[in-house]
């Protein structure tokens, strides 16, 4: 899941400037799990924003705004969404982008910072634990990919920088090279595989794909 | 002697650090070098040490080949991409640096520039390898190299951290990637080292053990309580009760290479700004 976190209110207002008329847009995918862009904090934003004399001329939250099919159908020609100046949006990058391009001809005002690709721990606690990197070495790491989850991306093992079990740049999290052995070292065939050199990663993965 | 035929005699090899200077004015490291001349085997110099911004590693290394010192320049994989690091590793060569020293480096939000991008493209052991690579005259991308480089390669080993185990394992792998040689962290207690240097003995290359300059009972505190590095308070007590910590500093750092010296391959002193007063530590080496 897409983990955002909303922008402080007074950087929206500065963008929304000489701006009477807004429309809000929410996601009811990723955002509204991350409570950054579901009902309830769209409807937030919309009292928010009448209180700083904005005219709120309606809202929405789209199923996945990320998905332009749904942007077409649900928004492009939202009545409501046509009377005013601008769209301020509650959903990631994607989404943001998404309706960028369905809707070339209108003022968007992003409204929440995209963060990472994050794994649930519980409500309101996520990790990033895959960096998207398109070369998948996991198989190779007992299932921790250090890619991500080590801060040198250090990808052959350890900097030996750990102090006590935790990373040298942020002492409130595990050394994953460590996590990464002791999980290894339950199973010897896995030990043989950590002391293969992995080579340079390929970078350039695509940024656009069709499977069909 | 060329480094790379130092690492193959018998003798106990001696390497000190330099930092370049945070500017241009780079006499008095160099002054502070020429002190040393032909007294140690290497002057190992530091590549934007603890992420802080600094004169080029290889700027230094070569001022210091001209005034006859055989340098080692360090090269971290934190600031550049494999572009820049195999034209830097060209660069070197045909400054006539042949000796790197390959480390990941400390993270850009532990130095003075916290914003900065991290890069780390390629990790220590990849570069290993890429140098290697280069010697046979082809870059990363498979591509012929109008004339080859030749390198002698080192990489960093921490003999404290643990697991042990994971530690060796990393020295096995920098070794098979091309490491002829290993420095390590500071190291205060030759006790707490004697199972490191029971189980890398038999490894294919020399381990210059870490010896640091404790200039006061302060640094000594810090290195302990923000580094988890383990000093003694012994040594602690001594640097606080002397009348002057400096001379006591180069007291313990010679009572540890006398120590040392009969078990293992050489040292790396690290003076940290007082590489004035190695040649003091040397002289009262037993």
């Amino acid at each position: 899941m897409i983990i955002t976190k909303q922008k402080d209110i007074q950087k929206i207002l500065g963008q929304l400037k000489g701006k009477d008329r807004v429309f809000v847009v929410g996601c009811a995918a990723c955002a509204t799990k991350c409570a950054t862009g579901g009902e309830e904090q769209v409807r937030i934003l919309a009292e928010e924003l009448a209180k700083n004399q904005k005219k709120v001329t309606g809202t929405i939250v789209l199923d996945t705004p990320c998905d332009m099919r749904i942007v077409k159908k649900e928004l492009l020609h939202n009545e409501k969404a046509g009377l005013a100046e601008s769209l301020v949006l509650l959903s990631c990058g994607a989404g943001v982008q998404s309706i960028a391009q369905v809707c070339p001809e209108r003022d968007l005002v992003p409204a929440l910072d995209t963060l990472f690709l994050g794994s649930i721990e519980r409500l309101g606690n996520f990790n990033q634990y895959c960096s998207l990197c398109g070369d998948c070495i996991i198989d190779e790491t007992a299932g921790l990919c250090p890619v991500t989850r080590c801060a040198k991306a250090l990808v052959n093992g350890p900097c030996g920088g750990a102090v006590n079990g935790k990373c040298e740049v942020n002492s409130g999290q595990d050394c994953v090279w460590i996590l990464i052995y002791e999980k290894l070292q339950k199973n010897p065939t896995n030990i043989k595989k950590y002391r293969k050199i992995k080579s340079n990663a390929s970078i350039s993965k695509p940024q656009r794909i069709k499977t069909r | 002697m060329k480094f790379a035929e130092t690492l193959k005699t018998k003798k106990f090899i001696i390497t000190a650090e330099l930092f370049p200077p945070k500017g241009i004015n780079v006499q008095s490291l160099l002054d502070k070098a020429k002190l040393l001349r032909g007294k140690i085997d290497g002057f190992n110099v530091t590549d934007n040490q603890r992420a802080v911004m600094r004169l080029g590693s290889l700027a230094i290394c070569r001022l210091l080949l001209d005034q006859g010192c055989e340098p080692i320049m360090q090269m971290t994989c934190r600031d550049r991409n494999r572009i820049a690091l195999q034209s830097d590793l060209l660069s070197a060569n045909t400054l006539g640096v042949e000796n790197i020293l390959i480390l990941s480096g400390d993270h850009p939000s532990q130095g003075d520039h916290k914003e900065a991008k991290p890069v780390y493209d390629l990790d220590p052991v990849q570069l290993l390898k890429t140098a290697r690579a280069l010697e046979t005259g082809v870059d990363l991308a498979g591509k012929k190299l109008d004339g080859s480089p030749q390198f002698c390669l080192g990489a960093v080993v921490n003999p404290m951290a643990d697991p042990l185990d994971l530690q060796l394992a990393m020295v096995e792998k920098k070794i098979e990637a091309g490491a002829q040689f290993f420095q390590t962290q500071p190291i205060f207690d030759f006790k707490l080292l004697e199972t490191f240097v029971a189980r890398t003995r038999d490894l294919p290359a020399k381990i210059l053990i870490g010896v640091f300059l404790l200039k006061s009972a302060q640094v000594a505190i810090f290195m302990k309580e923000k580094l988890g590095i383990n000093i003694s308070p012994h040594y602690i007590d001594r640097l606080s009760r002397a009348a002057s910590p400096v001379d006591e500093g180069i007291n313990i750092a010679a009572e540890l290479i006398s120590q040392l010296k009969p078990h293992v391959d050489g040292v790396h002193i690290m003076a940290l700004g007082l590489e004035e007063h190695i040649s003091e530590i040397l002289d009262k080496v037993k």
